[in-house]
C-alpha cells in the first residue's frame, strides 16, 4: 500500500527542505520527490499537507511516563499517545518508575508496552546507579540489549563524584549515553523555588542558580576527564549555559537539554502558590529565561526536551512546599517552541534541528526524510490558534501552568512506521 | 468603607486606606476589653474556627479572646486533634469545614501559601494567623496598633527591625505595612538571615545592628530560633547577643523616647536583654493587649461587614 504526502512544505535541515513529496511504502520512505513531480498510482493513499509543514517526526528525550508503578498518573499508553498528540513521534522515558528501571527485566517491560500501545516509539532509559541509590552502577551492557538507549538517575543527581566518573568510563565502553540530572543538593537545602526576589515575597525557601551550574561544571570536568559524552538534563540557569558554551569551545563532548517552560516562564509564575509552575530545576528570572533563548539559537543548548512529569492532584493540590515537582509538557512543547520561531529567536530549520534532529543524532539514529529510513513524520500547522484545556490534554494529568492559554501552532498528524498515529480534530 | 476582600491573607493585598480602617476600629474594641463586662453582643451567632496547624498559645489565645469578647462561638482545632494527621489533605479538610458554615476560619500554617489556599476553597473568610515565612498580618496590625498608641502616628517615624529576617514573617509582613504607611524602615542581622533581594523590598539594610539602631523611633527585635543555629546561620547564642542583641548601651543609639517591640516569645539576653524588655521603653506587653483589639476588629469588619461609624 503506498501512501503519499503531497503539497507539504518539507522542514529536514541537513537533508531536503523545500515542497516535496514523500512517497511511503510498507513503513519506510520509498521516494522524495519535487512537488507534483512524479504521478503516483490512483490506489495511493494521499495525505493532502497544503499549507502544513512536513517535518521528521520530533523526538522528546526526556519524559517520565509512569509506568511501572505509578499509573494513577500516566502510563505507557496515554503517555505515548500524548506524545503523539504533541508531534513527537519517539520520547525517551526516564528510569524513576516505581521499581525504577535499573534491570533488563524493566526495560523489556517498557518496550513491550510501548509496543502494544502503538503511539509513539518509547525509548527507555535505565538507571545510572541501583535504585536511583547513587550507590552501585548498573548493568549497562544488558540493558542496552533489553533496548536501553541511555541511563540517567534523572530526579537525582549522582552525588559522588567518583561513582559518576566511574559510571561514565564504564559507560563508554557500551557507547551508552550519560544524560546528568545537575543538581548539588546540600545548596538545594530545602528550597522549593527559584531563590530570587518572588521567593522572598512568597516566604518560599529559595533554590540558587549555581546548585545547578556547580554540578553541570563537575560532570563536564568528569567528561573531560573520561572522555564520555555527557548530555546534561534540563539547563534552567545562565551560569550553566556559560559553563556550556566553554567547554564546548574546548571541545568537550557534551550536549546539553532545556525546557519549554525556561523560555517561555520565569519564576513571576509561581505567584498565588501555584503548585502547576513547580518543577525541578525550578522557574528562573528572566535573564536566566534570555540566556537559554540565546542559547538556543547560537546551539550551545542543543536540544527542547521537555521533562514531562505527570503528577494527579494528590500530589499538586497540596501546600506549596509540599506539593511533587513537575509539569506536563509532551502537548505543550511544540506550541511554546513555535513561539521561538515568531519572536525571530529561531529559524524554522533550528527549530526542527533542536525537535527532531538533534534529539536523534545524540541517540545515534538517522531520521532523515531519507529513502530506506523508517516514515517517522510530523505534520505541522504553525498558525492555527487552539485554546489549551488541561482536561481535555490525552495525558492522564493536567498539570500544566498553561491551562487556558491561546497557542498557536500544533502537529495535525503523527506518523510511525507510515501508520498515522494521532490526527488533529478538525478546528 | 469596607475591607474590598473576603480575607486578609497578607499585608500586600490592603490598601493603606484599608489598614486605617482596621486600625480606626481597633482603637474602639480596645475599649471594650477594659470594661468590667468584656463583652459585646455583636457577632453572636457567627462561627469562628480557630485551626492552628503549628504550634501556638499566644496567638491562638489572642484570637479566641477575641472572638469571645465579640460574643462569637469559637472552636479550636489543632494539628494533632484534626484528621490530617490520619493524612487527610489540607484542600480535604478545608471542604471539610466549609461543609459545617463557619463565618471565619483563622488559620496557621506551616507552609508559606495555605491560606491562601483554602481561601480558594471556602466560603468563610480566612484570616491568616500566620503561614510558613510568609506573612503574619495580624501581629503586623497590631504592631502598627501599638506603634499609632505610642507615638501618635506611623509616617514619618524610623523602624529598625533586628534579628532573623529571612526566615520572619512578622519581618515580611511589618516591611510591607510600615512602609504602605510612611514610616521609613531599616533592617539589620548576619547576613545569613537577611533574604536575597531584600534592599528591594522597599526597606533599608543596615551594616550593623547599631548602625540600624541609629535615630530609629522603633526597635522591633525578631525572635531568634535557636533550631537554625543547626543551619548554620550562626555560630552561637552569645555572639549573637553581643552583636545583633538589643541592650542599654545600644538602644542608646535611638532616638529619645524610642520604644522596643517584640512578638514573642522572648529569648531573653538572646537577642533582648532583661533590663530592656522590662524597661520603660518596652511596649511589649501593649502589643499583646492591642493584638486582642486588632483581631476584634477584624472580625468586626469581616463578619459584620460594615465599619464601626454606621453601627
Amino acid at each position: 500500500m503506498l501512501t503519499v504526502i503531497k503539497n507539504g512544505t518539507v522542514v529536514d535541515p541537513g537533508n531536503v527542505l523545500g515542497d516535496y513529496d514523500i512517497w511511503i511504502e510498507a513503513g519506510r520512505i520509498l521516494r522524495v520527490t519535487p512537488r507534483g513531480e512524479a504521478s503516483f498510482p490512483g490506489d495511493a493513499e494521499v495525505i493532502d499537507a497544503e499549507g502544513l509543514l512536513v517535518v521528521p517526526g520530533l523526538i522528546d528525550l526526556h519524559v517520565h511516563l509512569r509506568e511501572p508503578g505509578e499509573e494513577y498518573k500516566e502510563t505507557i499508553e496515554t503517555g505515548a499517545h500524548a506524545a503523539a498528540a504533541g508531534g513527537f513521534t519517539a520520547v525517551c522515558a526516564m528510569p524513576n518508575t516505581k521499581p525504577v528501571n535499573d534491570s533488563p527485566e524493566i526495560t523489556s517491560f517498557i518496550v513491550k508496552q510501548a509496543k502494544e500501545a502503538g503511539y509513539a516509539r518509547v525509548y527507555p532509559v535505565a538507571a545510572i546507579t541501583g535504585g536511583l541509590s547513587g550507590g552501585s552502577l548498573c548493568e549497562y551492557g544488558e540493558l542496552k540489549k533489553a533496548g536501553a538507549v541511555a541511563i540517567s538517575d534523572d530526579g537525582r543527581p549522582v552525588e559522588d563524584g567518583q561513582i559518576m566518573r566511574r559510571a561514565m568510563e564504564y559507560a563508554k565502553g557500551f557507547g551508552m549515553l550519560v544524560i546528568s540530572h545537575c543538581e548539588e543538593l546540600s545548596l538545594v537545602a530545602g528550597g522549593c523555588m527559584n531563590e530570587g526576589l518572588t521567593a522572598t515575597h512568597m516566604g518560599l525557601a529559595g533554590i540558587p542558580n549555581i546548585s545547578e551550574s556547580l554540578m553541570v561544571i563537575r560532570d563536564i570536568s568528569l567528561a573531560e576527564l573520561t572522555g564520555a559524552h555527557l548530555h546534561v538534563a534540563h539547563v534552567s540557569t545562565h551560569e550553566s549555559i556559560e559553563a556550556l558554551r566553554e567547554a564546548k569551545k574546548r571541545g568537550v563532548s557534551v550536549t546539553a537539554e532545556t525546557g519549554p517552560h525556561y523560555f517561555t516562564l520565569t519564576d513571576d509564575a509561581v505567584k498565588g502558590y501555584d503548585t502547576n509552575a513547580k518543577m525541578n530545576p525550578p522557574l528562573r528570572t528572566e535573564r536566566d529565561r534570555q540566556a537559554v533563548r540565546e542559547a538556543l539559537a547560537d546551539g550551545t543548548l542543543d536540544i527542547i526536551a521537555t521533562d514531562h512529569a505527570p503528577h494527579s492532584i494528590l500530589e499538586k493540590e497540596v501546600e506549596f512546599n509540599r506539593a511533587m515537582n513537575g509539569i506536563l509538557g509532551l502537548e505543550t512543547s511544540l506550541p511554546l517552541s513555535l513561539a521561538l520561531v515568531r519572536d525571530g529567536v529561531l529559524t524554522m530549520e533550528q527549530l526542527v534541528t533542536r525537535m527532531s534532529k538533534k534529539p536523534a543524532s545524540i541517540l545515534g539514529l538517522n531520521n532523515d526524510l531519507a529513502v530506506g529510513n523508517a516514515a517517522d513524520i510530523t505534520l505541522i500547522d504553525a498558525d492555527a490558534e487552539w485554546t489549551l484545556v488541561a482536561s481535555k490534554l490525552h495525558s492522564k494529568s493536567a498539570n500544566t501552568p498553561f491551562d487556558g492559554w491561546t497557542m498557536k501552532g500544533r502537529a495535525v498528524r503523527t506518523l510511525v512506521d507510515g501508520k498515522t498515529v494521532f490526527e488533529a480534530a478538525n478546528g | 468603607m469596607i475591607l474590598r476582600n473576603k480575607d486578609i491573607l497578607d499585608i500586600e493585598s490592603l490598601s493603606a486606606e484599608e489598614i486605617g480602617l482596621i486600625l480606626d476600629t481597633a482603637e474602639r474594641m480596645r475599649e471594650i476589653s477594659q470594661r468590667p463586662v468584656k463583652k459585646v453582643p455583636t457577632l453572636r451567632g457567627k462561627t469562628i474556627i480557630l485551626f492552628f496547624h503549628e504550634p501556638s498559645t499566644r496567638t491562638k489565645t489572642s484570637f479566641d479572646i477575641a472572638a469571645k469578647r465579640m460574643s462569637a462561638d469559637s472552636i479550636s482545632m489543632g494539628a494533632s486533634s484534626s484528621s490530617m494527621v490520619k493524612g487527610e489533605t489540607l484542600a480535604d479538610t478545608a471542604l471539610t469545614l466549609e461543609a459545617m458554615n463557619p463565618d471565619i476560619i483563622v488559620m496557621r500554617h506551616s507552609s508559606a501559601g495555605a491560606p491562601h489556599m483554602m481561601s480558594k476553597l471556602v466560603k468563610a473568610s480566612v484570616i491568616n494567623g500566620g503561614d510558613g515565612m510568609h506573612a503574619h498580618p495580624t501581629q503586623s496590625l497590631l504592631d502598627m496598633l501599638t506603634i499609632r498608641e505610642k507615638l501618635g502616628t506611623i509616617s514619618g517615624k524610623r523602624v529598625a527591625i533586628i534579628g532573623d529576617i529571612a526566615h520572619s514573617r512578622v519581618a515580611r509582613s511589618n516591611i510591607n505595612g510600615l512602609t504602605k504607611m510612611g514610616a521609613s524602615v531599616v533592617v539589620a542581622g548576619p547576613p545569613t538571615m537577611l533574604p536575597f533581594g531584600i534592599e528591594r523590598l522597599g526597606c533599608e539594610v543596615a551594616a550593623s545592628a547599631d548602625a540600624a539602631v541609629e535615630g530609629a523611633d522603633v526597635v522591633m527585635m525578631l525572635r531568634i530560633q535557636k533550631e537554625r543555629q543547626e543551619n548554620f546561620l550562626f555560630s552561637s547564642a552569645r555572639e549573637y547577643a553581643l552583636n545583633y542583641g538589643m541592650n542599654r548601651e545600644r538602644l542608646l543609639r535611638a532616638n529619645e523616647g524610642a520604644i522596643v517591640m517584640h512578638p514573642g516569645p522572648m529569648n531573653r539576653g538572646v537577642e533582648i536583654s532583661s533590663e530592656i524588655a522590662d524597661g520603660p521603653w518596652s511596649v511589649i506587653l501593649d502589643q499583646v493587649t492591642n493584638g486582642v483589639a486588632a483581631r476584634m476588629a477584624l472580625f468586626y469588619l469581616l463578619a459584620g461587614g460594615r465599619d464601626a461609624d454606621s453601627d
